[in-house]
């Protein structure tokens, strides 16, 4: 019998943080994170979550004793929007740096000044280059699922997750969520084995000064300077994509919930339109999908589930028989264009897709993106494209100022 | 013994010579006139000052007094501290090997 409650994406994510078991968990409240981390402390004072839960005085803080734990051993979580995220960022890197498999939610937020409490991704988009692996999910059970396949991820591959899901647009929103049973998870989510392990029964020096040169330890071999450990980085990010696949696809057998591995796929066997996001604005694109649908236009979406690492590949299959090519994103990189519409024209670089792009910058602070709005702003882009125009832009979506 | 470094994140053991020899960073190095060292004057254990001021620990509470140049790095404190001026840093440029 399965245990469907109809709860918020917040909630969502407490459970699935219930499921998983920290050890540790440290988080500081922020809007709109603040219900996960209520929910998190109430399992943990009711006794139903035996984990540390650690209350610190910042996001700085609670993401630095998350780092501790995992490097004494404990699973750990961690959440947060917006600007806490930014407070986070120089732990960000150590984090990832130390190859810490901390698992984070970032309940997406727009980013001061000025204040906004409303959604966009600006907050996780400006992440982007900690070394974290970004997963964007698009509705409440992929919150609760994707929680579980991140402890799996960042355990195998030894990189922090960082699960993004959108302020209110999911984390206060109700849906119908399928709680899976412990057993099932347990299945799934082998124990935590660290890499190294700080015990005084073997001591160790953690993240001392790294040279520019390699050197000879006192065994006499041959250590790895900076530049050489950043590398293992990335080499680890290479292999993370294929890790991140198996996760999504063993969940799936388990639970029969396929959410994507790096992207999702809807329609676009035949689109000569292809509409694409991250998060809730791609799941809304499917619903403009289906209006394109109707009225004759053969318009498809893919969603960017998997952010970092960047699904090379997988784009450029998806896309290869796309005539036109509108990107949804809720993030701007400042003086150039948005990071998702970059990404996808630097992944098509030397292939064959020769698709024009047109990036679309909509819903920061929360304005709405409504479907029918999605609509029009992908009909005209296909009818501007049709008619020979071929030059990439980028479009401020129901913004009024010059 | 391994033969390539296998941490995924730096790390390193408490050991002499785990950071490397830093000794290669100086580019003075103190040189004692032993007719002037308190120690070895007296002939027997005295002063030590040069001991107990160097913040990397190579130097020796011995007579006469040894300083390890695997790893003095030529801060020149030692010299500095020096109450019988004993000790003048000399730069590795002017030094015949």
């Amino acid at each position: 019998m399965n245990d469907v409650r109809i709860i918020t994406g917040n909630e969502a994510a407490a459970q699935a943080v219930k499921l998983a078991k920290p050890g540790v968990i440290a988080a500081y409240p922020i809007t709109p994170q603040t219900s996960l981390a209520e929910l998190l402390s109430e399992y943990v004072e009711r006794g139903e979550l035996k984990a540390e839960y650690v209350r610190v005085e910042s996001e700085h803080s609670s993401l630095t004793v998350c780092i501790s734990a995992s490097t004494v051993g404990a699973r750990v979580f961690t959440a947060t929007s917006s600007n806490g995220l930014l407070y986070m960022h120089e732990q960000l890197h150590w984090a990832s740096g130390s190859r810490l498999p901390v698992v984070m939610c970032c309940v997406n937020r727009g980013v001061g000044a000025p204040w906004s409490i409303f959604n966009d991704q600006q907050d996780s988009f400006s992440q982007r280059d900690t070394g974290w692996i970004q997963i964007y999910c698009r509705d409440n059970q992929e919150i609760l699922d994707t929680i579980i396949q991140a402890y799996r991820i960042a355990e195998e591959v030894y990189i922090p997750v960082m699960v993004c899901y959108d302020g209110f647009i999911l984390s206060h929103t109700m849906m119908p969520v399928d709680i899976p049973d412990a057993g099932v998870v347990k299945k799934f989510l082998p124990s935590y084995k660290p890499h190294t392990v700080l015990s005084p029964d073997d001591p160790k020096t953690i993240n001392p000064v790294f040279f520019a040169t390699r050197r000879e330890n006192s065994e006499g071999v041959l250590c790895d300077g900076y530049m050489d450990m950043r590398h293992k980085l990335q080499s680890a990010f290479k292999k993370s994509g294929e890790i991140i696949k198996t996760a999504s696809e063993e969940w799936a057998k388990m639970t029969g919930r396929d959410h994507g591995g790096l992207i999702w796929e809807y329609m676009t066997e035949d689109a000569e339109l292809i509409l694409t996001g991250m998060g809730s604005i791609a799941t809304e694109a499917t619903l403009a999908a289906d209006a394109l649908r109707a009225e004759g236009i053969r318009a498809g979406v893919v969603g960017i589930r998997t952010y970092r690492p960047f699904p090379k590949e997988e784009v450029v299959q998806a896309f290869k028989k796309a005539t036109a090519i509108a990107v949804f994103e809720k993030c701007i990189s400042y003086g150039y264009e948005g990071g998702v519409c970059s990404d996808l024209k630097a992944a098509f670089y030397g292939t064959d897709i020769k698709a024009p792009i047109h990036s679309y910058i909509a819903g920061l602070g929360g304005r709405d993106v409504k479907t029918g709005e999605i609509v029009d702003a992908a009909r005209t882009t296909l009818e501007s494209i049709k008619s020979g125009k071929t030059e990439n832009k980028t479009i401020w979506l129901n913004c009024y100022s010059d | 013994m391994k033969d390539r470094d296998t941490n995924i994140s730096g790390v390193c053991t408490p050991a002499v010579g785990e950071a490397g020899k830093t000794g290669e960073w100086r580019d003075a190095r103190p040189v004692i006139d032993s007719t002037k060292c308190i120690p070895e004057l007296k002939g027997k254990p005295a002063c030590f000052l040069c001991w107990l001021y160097c913040p990397d620990g190579v130097v020796s509470m011995t007579i006469p007094v040894e300083i390890d140049m695997d790893y003095c790095k030529g801060c020149g404190i030692c010299a500095e501290e020096c109450p019988s001026n004993a000790i003048k840093m000399v730069r590795e440029v002017d030094i015949d090997e």
